[in-house]
């Protein structure tokens, strides 16, 4: 685990939204948190290279600048590494991952209209031979504050 | 969205860059003013077409190494309000209505959650069962086991 102090606790904490939408959102931050802006702007480069955060940016809607689904396969155990580096290798594909479960191969495919999802699946199946289990948001619920952390 | 708009999300995906003037770099990206570029940000914010603003976390490198999909079969009539409740715990990153395939697959609720330990995640998925009650007619649990890619949104086509 990625050893954070104080001010990068805080940085997490007050920044996981509402990043100032003004010319020098940094400096911004950096009066509210008592720091220079070339601090704040050194600590978030450093919570990225240690990967604590994934980036410092726009977190737009599901179906909004494209479509997108989940799908799930069932792998056979032998055949895990192949299907697996096949599907991740799809450009669509920016998630894959593995579950312990029947279903242990999921993905999210992501394209910039419901045609090329589809295509993207049908390409999933024919290259590895498994059926693909499509499973398209239907509705989300949230009331979005973040994710929150809890230090101790 | 338009295809203005569009440009932004593109010129924004990877992350916005840790310069003193990040929208400025954007506009640059997108062939827009900088002024251009923050208003239509903030219109798409007021619309939720852009949910956040902010740093990303990335829950596996903060620790929280279990992530459980707990996944539910709830009646189709109750799944929107129950899901609306589950959300408000704050208990998920994550709270979504999908299509049942029954019989392998007949949950229609699906719940993010969370945890530094195995035992952690399921005491949120355990308190989220409480809040579901009798509505539940199946649960499972998935918790993810590897990784094999992750970037940020990409559009392809």
């Amino acid at each position: 685990m990625v050893p954070l102090d104080e001010t990068d606790r805080r940085l997490l904490d007050d920044f996981q939204r509402d990043l100032p939408l003004e010319p020098r959102p940094y400096a911004a931050m950096a009066r509210e948190l008592g720091l220079e802006e070339a601090e704040v702007i050194a600590r978030l480069a450093a919570l990225q290279d240690c990967g604590a955060i994934s980036r410092i940016g726009a977190v737009v809607r599901p179906n909004t600048a494209g479509r997108s689904t989940l799908a799930a396969m069932a792998v056979p155990a032998d055949r895990l590494e192949e299907v697996g580096a096949l599907v991740a290798a799809l450009p669509e594909v920016n998630h894959c991952y593995e579950r312990e479960h029947r279903l242990n191969l999921w993905f999210v495919v992501t394209a910039a209209g419901a045609v090329g999802v589809a295509a993207a699946l049908a390409r999933a199946a024919a290259a590895t031979g498994l059926p693909v289990l499509d499973l398209p948001l239907e509705a989300e619920y949230r009331i979005d504050l973040g994710f929150p952390l809890r230090w101790t | 969205m338009d295809e203005a708009d569009r440009r932004i999300v593109a010129a924004t995906q990877d992350g916005l860059p840790l310069v003193p003037r990040p929208y400025h770099a954007v506009a640059a990206a997108a062939g827009l003013t900088p002024e251009e570029v923050m208003a239509r940000m903030h219109r798409l914010l007021a619309e939720g077409a852009i949910r956040r603003i902010g740093a990303v976390p990335n829950h596996y490198a903060l620790g929280y190494r279990f992530n459980g999909m707990a996944v539910w079969e709830v009646a189709e009539e109750r799944v929107d309000a129950l899901g609306a409740r589950i959300a408000a715990l704050g208990l998920s990153s994550h709270c979504y209505r999908r299509p049942r395939h029954p019989p392998d697959w007949p949950y229609n609720l699906f719940t993010m959650v969370h945890g530094r330990t195995r035992e952690e995640a399921l005491h949120w998925v355990e308190t989220i069962a409480v809040v579901l009650g009798e509505a539940v007619r199946a649960r499972e649990v998935l918790f993810s086991s590897r990784i094999l890619k992750k970037t940020g949104l990409r559009l392809v086509g």
